[in-house]
């Protein structure tokens, strides 16, 4: 079976954030004051797996082995 | 006694390297991360910009089968040395604890520093207490959990720090906002060491300092004792 998968890949709560600083500034210069910014990078992918289940084991394996750094990242999977 | 240098796609400070060896008369090979890594004593993982920093830097290089080779090596004993980009390789591989990731503002820096030998380790067995070093990175903050960063100085392996002129860690010495002022940590064994700082950028008079021969030199004494 084909399987989309939609995952989020976003730095843990707390976690020092320069990139999204820097563009909360930067909306700032434009006129938006946010009390937060925070960005993620999505990762949408296609693959074949026997079931929803072992769809959502190789996600999962995707991130902890590859996409996310556990020290620094929190991962949410999305089957689609 | 053989060095491996690593190159992977992209590795932009092996040359540097191995000309701060061969100047020690160490002998060295560099090694394609698709040939076997086979038949050395110690291994330098060198700086660059391994697979463009692609996901985060380091990440890519780190799934390599050659790395698997290295953390054979390790567990064996032999030095390994991962310099800036070689340094994010090895935390990305969780051969060192903590992982290398964006500067506090995020830009890349490139300075001369000054590091303070803390912990012990095969390759700071020299005497001075203080070596000048250039850093040139983007992602150099190292990160850490608290209680991991309490049981790396209980077992001793944070290896230097950055400090100020008087040899103190303080924020304005601190070039990307490293938990602690921490530039270089190595795994609990201590015979792998992840650094930051370039020590091959000063390893000739040409290029305004010499203090980064100390940590080779340091490296290849500790080889000739295997």
């Amino acid at each position: 079976m084909l399987f989309r998968a939609e995952i989020t890949i976003k730095l843990k709560n707390g976690m020092l954030d320069p990139e999204a600083a820097t563009i909360k500034n930067a909306l700032k210069h434009l006129g938006y004051e946010c009390r937060s910014v925070k960005q993620a990078a999505i990762f949408k992918l296609e693959f074949e797996a026997d079931s929803r289940q072992n769809a959502t084991d190789v996600a999962e394996g995707m991130c902890r082995r590859l996409l996310a750094n556990p020290i620094i990242h929190d991962y949410d999977i999305e089957l689609v | 006694m053989k060095i491996a240098i690593l190159r992977f796609g992209g590795s932009n400070c092996d040359l540097d390297v191995q000309k701060a060896l061969n100047n020690l008369g160490a002998e060295t090979e560099l090694v394609w991360y698709k040939e076997v890594l086979e038949g050395f004593d110690g291994v330098i993982i060198p700086g660059g910009f391994s697979y463009g920093d692609y996901l985060r830097a380091g990440a890519i290089a780190a799934r390599t089968k050659i790395m698997q080779s290295v953390r054979e090596m390790a567990e064996d004993g032999k030095p390994i040395l991962g310099i800036c980009n070689g340094a994010q390789i090895l935390s990305e591989s969780h051969l060192v604890p903590g992982t290398f990731t964006l500067n506090q503002y995020p830009k890349f820096v490139c300075k001369w520093v000054k590091l303070l030998k803390i912990g012990r380790s095969p390759f700071t067995t020299f005497s001075s207490e203080i070596v000048n070093l250039p850093i040139a990175h983007k992602e150099g903050r190292f990160v850490v959990p608290s209680q991991l960063l309490k049981e790396l100085y209980e077992n001793d392996q944070v290896v230097f720090k950055y400090v100020d002129d008087n040899g103190r860690p303080t924020s304005s010495a601190n070039p990307n906002g490293s938990r602690d002022n921490i530039a270089a940590v190595s795994n609990l064994e201590k015979n792998v060491l992840a650094m930051m700082p370039h020590p091959e950028r000063a390893s000739e008079k040409l290029l305004g300092s010499v203090d980064g021969n100390v940590i080779f030199e340091s490296m290849i004494s500790y080889m000739n004792t295997l």
